[in-house]
């Protein structure tokens, strides 16, 4: 440590200006006061409000019927995408074509699958946010199964091929199986986008089933509510979970 | 991981450039329909109906869907919206929104219908109408209550900390703060709100379109704009109950969300004058439940029922016999909760701008980015 | 099969491709193309229709939109915009380049936990992490009290409710995309360059200024963009660490596709947007371009 001198400033720094809020959230969640500027006492009311809450379960369970949908559809489209575009088209219009979902600014993409669902006559619903996270996601899968098919070496596939396998069968047996931790980091990267995503589902979503984070800029925007800090809390505690077992699976993948 | 990503997206306009003007041929206007009103079936079974209603969120109790699944068989869903604009938009957006019942101001009402989004009531479907204050029949948005009827109605006036400042008797207590209130103070910032305060204190008419008045508007409240906190349509009293806020803009109910939190908070219409506005029950035209959404309205002005919605959201009903059972009792600790028909009908009765509409979108714009 | 003679072999290589091609990218070309490159089209295509008065489109051709556009009240929402995303992106470096070059110093072993944990933030809620700052920066919140319990102001100030407070929560947002791209570029950084600088005579801040830095601008160029691009287009910080007194141009278009229903006009500011991305994008790749031209060539010399 002692080699970073001065740069220990702006790292310390930097994680405290990442982690003082959180912390602020995590410890108001137990606070019994409705204030949040004040400190009463140890509770955990917020959490059995929250769990209490209809809206917020509702719109958790909204949230996982998109994020699962999504996740799904985006890794089957996304890396059978990803091969296309690797390894017939060798094309970086193609790719560039892909792999633009996932650039183009939310802001954007959102108000225009709203004019075209409306054009078209579709009904905003859980339905149109599937489709509309589905694009994105399999940008995304398609650019991290793109970069795994870069690290790979095809001979396998010709090897087997070669020895009068189907390409069926090379397929499922030579090709899935050297591209899984692509895929599998592909499809947890959707899967946390898709639970997150606010834009493209604020313009893209009916009024009648609001996902979770529809449902929390709601809470945010009628003010101070001290359940918001408990599901910033239990949301925390779920992410780290996600991202330390998306570490261990690529790890594990990876050395396989 | 960065670099396969940008490199290609420079090339990627192309890409999208080419694929759009392919596409531009597959694209077609399509045409909007007009329906003509649909006939009630006196006979329709309720149970097999369902229904989705679109209010505010907090503006109405909390168990209402379940009490009116037990009192006439149709299963409801309530959805929320945070403003008239946000259901404006989702309804208007084409295709059937899945809302059954909508709420909306008056003015907004009357866009709807001027649109032809929303059915035009039958009356023999909805016997409690006649429940309604005389006053509350003719409102100017829809007099006769012909596509909407009111839900609730009040004023706009300032609500504030009595033990913190003087009664605020004029609009400038919030365009003009004096030094302690600098920075004290907050606006409601949905358009027809945040003109209103400038409007009245100008002497201009609240549904003004004539564009001098407005550009006068426009200038007193970018002068007024440094001397706000913030402008608030949703917090507002709990800013008053914080200690943010020393006073703020707000409609007379919920005003009265404060008064229950601190006694102190209380309300006031400004001597230049204020609105009435009325909030509505509508009924879309894509609705497959009409029956059901009459039989909606007709249970909301049940006198027991809508006392029960007054109850419980503290706004005035426009409801006699609703306010006749309850109205005094909530008056002695919500004062504003007393206003009578007559003193409400003293405000101006707001009514959609037609033409002019653009004209304070641009103003609230120029306002709130100057 | 081994009999194939060079020509029908290249029949059966094309062959392949094209089935391949249809049986692999199609599925994903077709869902791309009505999803994203149709909507985006039908943006571009608004954009030159009048509004209806209740919303939607009346089909009527016309360039008022973009008129429109340039009046002074759009003109200052844009440059506002500009202003206040330029500042965000400035401040994300000064804070994001600095971190990613400790990390980047860090024993092998610390340097994955430390960018996880740059990143992990990142993975909470967008809405709750800014929704912090609403109880950080407010006048009766932690910052305020502390601030007047130690001495140093004697009532609260207003922290909330300003574009200082918008900027906060925008590098707050996007932080993260700054210093992954801009450590990448250091990780990848030839060390020989530098220490070839050092061993001709350069002092570190010479070799920092004249060697480091240059190399790492197309990451630096990257990250600015991943912070520039969304802060222009974000709308929930401005409305909820604005307290709406501070209008983007996210804001505006928000407003004309879900309040003022102007579809045509919101189409209009959101092409605005777009044409800076590519004009962005187009910059990056120049400076890119460049940089590993002379890096080689420095490194060939070197």
């Amino acid at each position: 440590m002692h080699k970073l001198g001065w740069l220990r400033v702006p790292l310390i720094g930097t994680y405290a200006f990442l982690y003082i809020p959180i912390a602020v959230l995590v410890v108001m969640s137990f606070n019994a006061s409705k204030n949040p500027f004040t400190w009463t006492g140890f509770s955990t009311q917020w959490y059995s409000a929250l769990f209490n809450n209809d809206l917020i379960r509702q719109g958790f369970v909204n949230t996982m019927i998109v994020a699962v949908g999504a996740t799904i559809l985006a890794t089957i489209l996304g890396t059978l995408l990803a091969i296309g575009v690797a390894r017939y088209f060798r094309s970086t219009v193609v790719e560039a074509y892909s792999l633009a979902p996932a650039i183009i600014p939310d802001l954007v993409l959102a108000i225009g699958l709203l004019a075209f669902f409306s054009l078209i006559g579709v009904t905003l619903s859980l339905f149109s946010v599937l489709l509309a996270h589905v694009v994105f996601g399999m940008a995304f899968v398609a650019a991290v199964v793109i970069a795994r098919i870069g690290q790979t070496d095809s001979s396998l596939e010709e090897a087997s091929r070669d020895l009068g396998a189907s390409a069926f069968t090379t397929f499922f047996r030579i090709t899935l199986p050297s591209l899984a931790p692509g895929i599998i980091a592909g499809a947890l990267l959707v899967f946390t986008l898709s639970l997150d995503e606010f834009v493209v589902t604020y313009f893209t979503n009916g009024p009648t089933t609001p996902t979770l984070p529809i449902v929390i800029y709601s809470m945010v925007r009628f003010g101070v509510t001290p359940e918001i800090n408990a599901l910033a809390a239990l949301l925390l505690l779920v992410s780290f979970t996600i991202v330390i077992s998306a570490q261990r699976i690529t790890r594990l993948t990876d050395s396989v | 991981m960065h670099r396969p990503i940008t490199q290609r997206s420079v090339r990627r306009t192309g890409a999208i450039l080419a694929t759009v003007a392919s596409a531009a041929l597959v694209l077609s206007a399509c045409g909007g329909g007009d329906s003509a009103a649909s006939d009630l079936n006196p006979d329709a079974d309720l149970t097999q109906q369902s229904l989705t209603v679109s209010n505010w969120a907090g503006y109405y109790p909390e168990d209402m869907a379940a009490n009116f699944e037990a009192a006439v068989g149709t299963p409801m869903t309530i959805t929320n919206h945070a403003t008239n604009e946000e259901i404006m938009a989702k309804l208007t957006a084409g295709g059937d929104s899945g809302i059954d019942v909508a709420f909306v101001s008056g003015q907004f009402a009357q866009a709807l219908n001027e649109a032809g989004l929303i059915e035009t009531l039958n009356p023999e479907f909805i016997p409690n109408l006649t429940n309604l204050y005389p006053e509350a029949q003719n409102l100017a948005y829809d007099p006769g209550n012909k596509f909407s009827v009111p839900y609730a109605w009040g004023t706009t006036g300032i609500c504030y900390r009595s033990d913190l400042i003087e009664e605020p008797t004029s609009w400038n207590a919030i365009l003009e703060p004096s030094a302690e209130n600098n920075g004290k103070v907050t606006a409601l910032a949905t358009e027809r709100w945040l003109m209103l305060p400038a409007q009245k204190a100008l002497g201009f008419s609240a549904n003004t379109t004539d564009e001098a008045e407005m550009e006068q508007v426009k200038e007193k409240l970018i002068a007024a704009k440094p001397g706000l906190l913030a402008y608030d349509d949703t917090t507002f009293y709990s800013r008053l109950v914080s200690g943010e806020a020393n006073a703020v803009v707000a409609w007379d109910g919920w005003c009265n969300y404060g008064t229950a939190e601190n006694p102190d908070i209380k309300f006031v219409v400004p001597s230049e004058g204020s609105d009435l506005w009325a909030d509505t029950m509508v009924i879309l035209k894509t609705s497959k439940n009409k029956e059901a959404a009459h039989a909606y309205i007709n249970y909301i002005l049940d006198p027991a029922n809508h006392a029960w919605v007054a109850e419980n959201i503290l706004y005035k009903v426009p409801n006699k016999g609703a306010m006749d059972a309850v109205g005094a009792g909530l008056a002695a600790t919500y004062p504003n909760m007393g206003l009578t028909p007559a003193q409400l009908l003293e405000g101006e009765s707001l009514v959609d701008l037609g033409e002019a509409g653009p004209l304070y979108t641009k103003i609230a714009t120029e306002v709130t980015s100057s | 099969m081994s009999t194939t003679t060079p020509t029908s072999g290249r029949g059966a290589a094309r062959r392949r491709a094209l089935i391949g091609r249809t049986v692999f990218a199609g599925p994903g070309l077709i869902y791309i193309t009505a999803f994203m490159a149709i909507p985006v089209l039908l943006v571009l295509v608004y954009s030159f229709f009048q509004r209806g008065r209740f919303g939607g489109i009346v089909w009527e051709f016309t360039f008022d939109n973009y008129v429109r556009a340039f009046e002074p009240v759009y003109i200052q929402v844009f440059s506002n915009s500009l202003v206040i995303a330029g500042t965000t992106t400035l401040l994300a470096l000064l804070i994001g380049y600095p971190t990613a070059y400790a990390i980047a110093k860090l024993p092998a072993r610390w340097r994955t936990v430390a960018l996880v944990m740059v990143v992990l933030p990142f993975w909470t809620n967008f809405l709750i992490r800014t929704y912090a700052w609403i109880i950080l920066l407010n006048s009766e919140g932690p910052i305020n009290s502390s601030l007047v319990d130690a001495g140093i102001i004697s009532a609260p100030i207003g922290l909330l409710y300003t574009p200082g407070a918008v900027i906060v929560g925008l590098v707050y947002a996007y932080l993260p995309l700054v210093i992954l791209p801009v450590y990448a570029s250091i990780e990848r950084l030839d060390r020989q360059l530098v220490e070839a600088a050092g061993n001709l005579g350069a002092s570190r801040a010479r070799a920092f200024f004249d060697v480091t830095l240059p190399l790492t601008l197309p990451g630096v160029m990257i990250g600015a963009i991943f912070v520039f691009v969304p802060s222009l287009g974000n709308f929930v910080v401005p409305e909820l660490l604005g307290g709406g007194k501070t209008v983007m141009v996210g804001n505006l278009i928000r407003d004309q596709f879900l309040e003022a229903r102007d579809w045509p006009f919101g189409a209009v500011l959101a092409l605005f947007v777009i044409s800076l991305l590519v004009i962005l994008f187009a910059m990056q790749a120049a400076i890119s371009r460049r940089i590993n031209g002379t890096g080689k060539r420095m490194s060939s010399r070197a």
